[in-house]
């Protein structure tokens, strides 16, 4: 190690210590305006991060509401004919576990005194998933694997009206063969499932040895999703026609695009008030700290000196305020979400990087603007009070 | 003197105190508009989850039992009642008849098309009516605003119809083209697309269905459309339970059940129904966007707060030196403190009527931007956020003036921090 070397590392290692401990010092003795400040960085950084996780999950939480309205998709055989046995599993498979398929099948049968009734074959367990609209009154209970005790059935409100004898157990025939039911509750729904009876999808086949001609799938995801779900149905069931709800997707469309429109005008309001008022603090910080200033220029620091040091301190202060503020802004987002979705809000660590850059961004501006002021003033005059 | 006082300073130091000024119109006017908007967007989502097609069904009182699998009607078309056309337009005259957004009567008949059975779907498109002296214009094109037309839309009073998508396939017909009906020629003004049954049907002015069928001013259903108000507890009880009071709050609620209550009134012999569907998801719906901008809103008039007090404080103790002044002439902590007070009163009564000018300007531009309709800012609101503005600017003076009038006038006058 040359002399010149350890010369010159002497040199620099007070420097730097000397620096950091001017830092630490002037945060520690101005204690209030520093906390004041602080605070301010942190509640701006919160309500950002809040707002922007809002944002980037609410279309989530939005869609994950919108399939209570039931299916987006129906897949149907060709020119009315049955879909083929296995197309349930295929379309399960397909789904894997993104959504809800539900089969039916249906049949025109005649009650005993010769009205024509629709009936349909389905999963109850399914349907009563997927339509959570059906109001029941008591849904079939799941069926032994006896074939003895007659199959249960839910009968449509206004089927009801039509049998025979309410509450107690009605014959059907089709193409001859009859088959015995025991009502176990009634379904109102305000549609046409109202004029149906409704009996389990094993009941049903045996019965009729029809096979399900619709599957009604209520696929979660956002529009783009479903579409390539649709396009891969399409592919697995080329006997059958895959078509979108466009009643239901239309209108989750608009529904989510002006939601969404509204978040993000009020999250760029928040985050722009909540930037200004921080510049606001942030300049009195600094013009406030103009003793300082004209001290350490009295001594002999250099504008690049000065200038750094007053940048370490905004960028200081942006990092530590930025980063508490992630961390209760994620907490806010996270509440409101149960609050009002009933399930957190998914914190996203892609939106800290963006926070605390525009921390220390505005910190940096905020800095920026008193220096140049001060940098124009003699030391003397700010030293007197002037 | 006093006021003198005040006056000066707002006189001297223009500068600081229009940034103040300008910190408190900002905050007041995102508060505002924040306000505005999360009290309109109940409305405003109402109107967009009409979009989900109609919530209330009405069908005659003595209906037999609709048969149909599929679209295609299995039942005798003459069978049944009817509900009479001339009845519709008694929609119009209902208590809410101002929270119904459009209604559409259907009338299915089948008819032979090119040797074929097909299904004729009777309906209106958009039809001008009137009731007693108002008109208006209602049809499918309003309930249904899914269903897509290549081509364009007929006219309700001529004999043009619609061909559904997979129907037109069949039979390579085209818009403008002719098509045959129960001996009668009928031009075919679009294509019709709305993914259900319709597609493989012929959508026709309902004068048309009710030729077919001989059975003039006959009609089988109509489907409504109607702003309605989240269900709660009161919605779900049985109006036959009530006392007179209940009722008449009930009633005067726009509840999908009272609605159709009320609709069931209006056309003699007919059966109201909430589509279930429809009408049971949009409430959760509606509660959970408006439950999110209530949220954000609280968080918008946190950010104003701070910005307000932060500026306010900003202000107070830039002028320490001054407080030293007085207090060396004798003022005391109440009066130094009545005269800062006072400046940040008149500071939040001035930033806060432009600010709620200000509000009122960009809740319109967000109203018209995202959802093309005007978003109009209730009056009620000055006073209120006149109020807020002049609580917030003194809670956030409070700290500062308190700080200013303790500290020791000898220190302020040399200038020391």
């Amino acid at each position: 190690m040359t002399r010149a070397q350890v010369a010159r590392r002497r040199a620099g290692r007070p420097h730097t210590s000397m620096f950091v401990r001017m830092l630490l010092r002037a945060a520690v003795l101005r204690r209030g305006r520093a906390t004041s400040a602080l605070l301010a960085m942190v509640v701006a950084a919160a309500v950002t991060t809040t707002m922007l996780n809002l944002y980037a999950d609410v279309e989530a939480k939005l869609l994950h509401e919108f399939r209570s309205y039931g299916a987006n998709i129906v897949v149907v055989g060709n020119r009315d004919a049955s879909l083929p046995s296995d197309a349930l599993s295929k379309v399960d498979d397909t789904l894997a576990g993104r959504g809800t398929a539900v089969p039916f099948a249906y049949a025109v049968a005649t009650t005993s005194d010769g009205h024509s009734i629709v009936i349909a074959g389905t999963d109850f367990t399914r349907v009563r998933k997927l339509n959570s609209w059906w109001s029941v009154t008591a849904w079939p209970q799941p069926e032994s694997r006896s074939s003895q005790a007659p199959a249960q059935a839910l009968v449509g409100k206004r089927a009801a009206a039509v049998l025979p004898s309410n509450g107690k157990s009605f014959d059907l025939s089709f193409q001859g063969r009859t088959i015995h039911l025991i009502p176990a509750g009634t379904l109102s729904t305000g549609a046409a499932e109202d004029s149906r009876i409704f009996i389990s999808q094993e009941a049903f086949a045996g019965w009729t040895g029809i096979r399900p001609s619709t599957i009604e799938i209520g696929a979660t995801g956002s529009n783009a999703e479903v579409t390539a779900i649709m396009q891969r149905l399409a592919e697995v069931l080329p006997e059958a026609r895959v078509r979108p709800l466009r009643q239901i997707m239309e209108a989750e469309g608009r529904v989510l695009g002006k939601t969404r429109g509204t978040l993000l005008a009020a999250a760029l309001l928040i985050i722009l008030t909540a930037a200004l008022c921080l510049l606001a603090t942030l300049m009195g910080w600094v013009l406030d700290r103009r003793r300082d200033f004209a001290i350490m220029r009295a001594l002999g620091a250099s504008d690049v000196l000065l200038n750094s040091f007053f940048a370490a301190e905004a960028t200081a202060l942006g990092v530590v305020g930025a980063v508490l503020g992630f961390a209760i802004g994620v907490a806010l987002a996270a509440w409101i979400g149960r609050v009002n979705f009933n399930a957190p809000v998914v914190p996203r660590f892609s939106v800290l990087p963006i926070v605390v850059g525009g921390s220390v961004v505005v910190a940096l501006l905020s800095a920026a603007f008193p220096m140049a002021v001060l940098r124009r003033a003699q030391p003397a005059m700010i030293l007197r009070g002037e | 003197m006093f006021v003198r006082l005040v006056y000066q300073s707002f006189r001297r130091e223009k500068r600081r105190k229009a940034l103040a000024g300008i910190a408190i119109t900002l905050g007041v006017a995102v508060a505002t508009a924040m306000i505005a908007v999360a009290n309109d967007i109940g409305d405003k989502i109402n109107r967009e989850l009409r979009s989900y097609g109609a919530n209330l069904l009405v069908t005659p009182h003595e209906d037999t039992l609709d048969v149909d699998i599929g679209g295609m009607s299995l039942k005798p078309p003459g069978d049944g009642a009817f509900l009479k056309e001339a009845d519709l337009p008694k929609i119009r005259g209902t208590f809410w008849h101002n929270n119904i957004v459009g209604f559409a009567p259907m009338l299915p008949v089948t008819t032979d098309l090119a040797g074929a059975r097909v299904t004729l779907l009777g309906t209106y498109f958009s039809k001008r009516l009137s009731f007693g002296k108002e008109n208006f214009v209602t049809g499918v094109r309003t309930t249904h605003p899914w269903w897509k037309v290549r081509g364009s839309w007929p006219e309700d009073q001529t004999g043009d119809v619609l061909v559904g998508e997979r129907l037109a396939d069949k039979l390579g017909v085209k818009p403008g083209a002719q098509i045959e009906l129960a001996q009668q020629a009928h031009r075919v003004a679009g294509i019709l697309s709305t993914g259900t049954a319709e597609d493989d049907q012929i959508v026709a002015p309902l004068m048309v269905a009710q030729q077919i069928l001989g059975e003039p001013g006959a009609v089988r259903r109509v489907y409504v459309s109607a702003l309605t108000k989240p269900e709660d507890a009161l919605a779900k009880r049985d109006p036959k339970t009530m006392n007179p009071q209940l009722f008449d709050r009930w009633y005067c609620s726009p509840y999908v059940q009272s609605i159709a209550y009320q609709l069931q009134q209006a056309i003699p012999n007919s059966r109201a129904e909430q589509i279930r569907q429809v009408a049971q998801n949009e409430g959760t719906v509606l509660s959970r966007i408006k439950g999110l901008m209530l949220l954000v809103t609280l968080a918008a008039l946190l950010a104003c707060a701070l910005a307000v007090s932060s500026a306010m404080a900003t202000a107070i103790f830039e002028r320490r030196s001054e407080v030293g002044l007085m207090k060396a002439l004798g003022a005391g902590h109440g009066s130094v403190a009545a005269i800062f007070f006072a400046e940040a009163a008149l500071l939040a009564i001035l930033g806060g009527a432009a600010g709620y000018a200000g509000g009122i300007f960009l809740a319109r531009q967000i109203g018209r931007a995202i959802f093309g309709s005007e978003i109009t800012v209730q009056p009620v609101l000055f006073p209120i956020i006149l109020a807020i503005a002049v609580a917030v600017s003194f809670a956030g003076s409070a700290a500062a003036i308190r700080k200013a009038v303790l500290f020791d006038p000898v220190f302020a006058l040399r200038g020391e921090p």
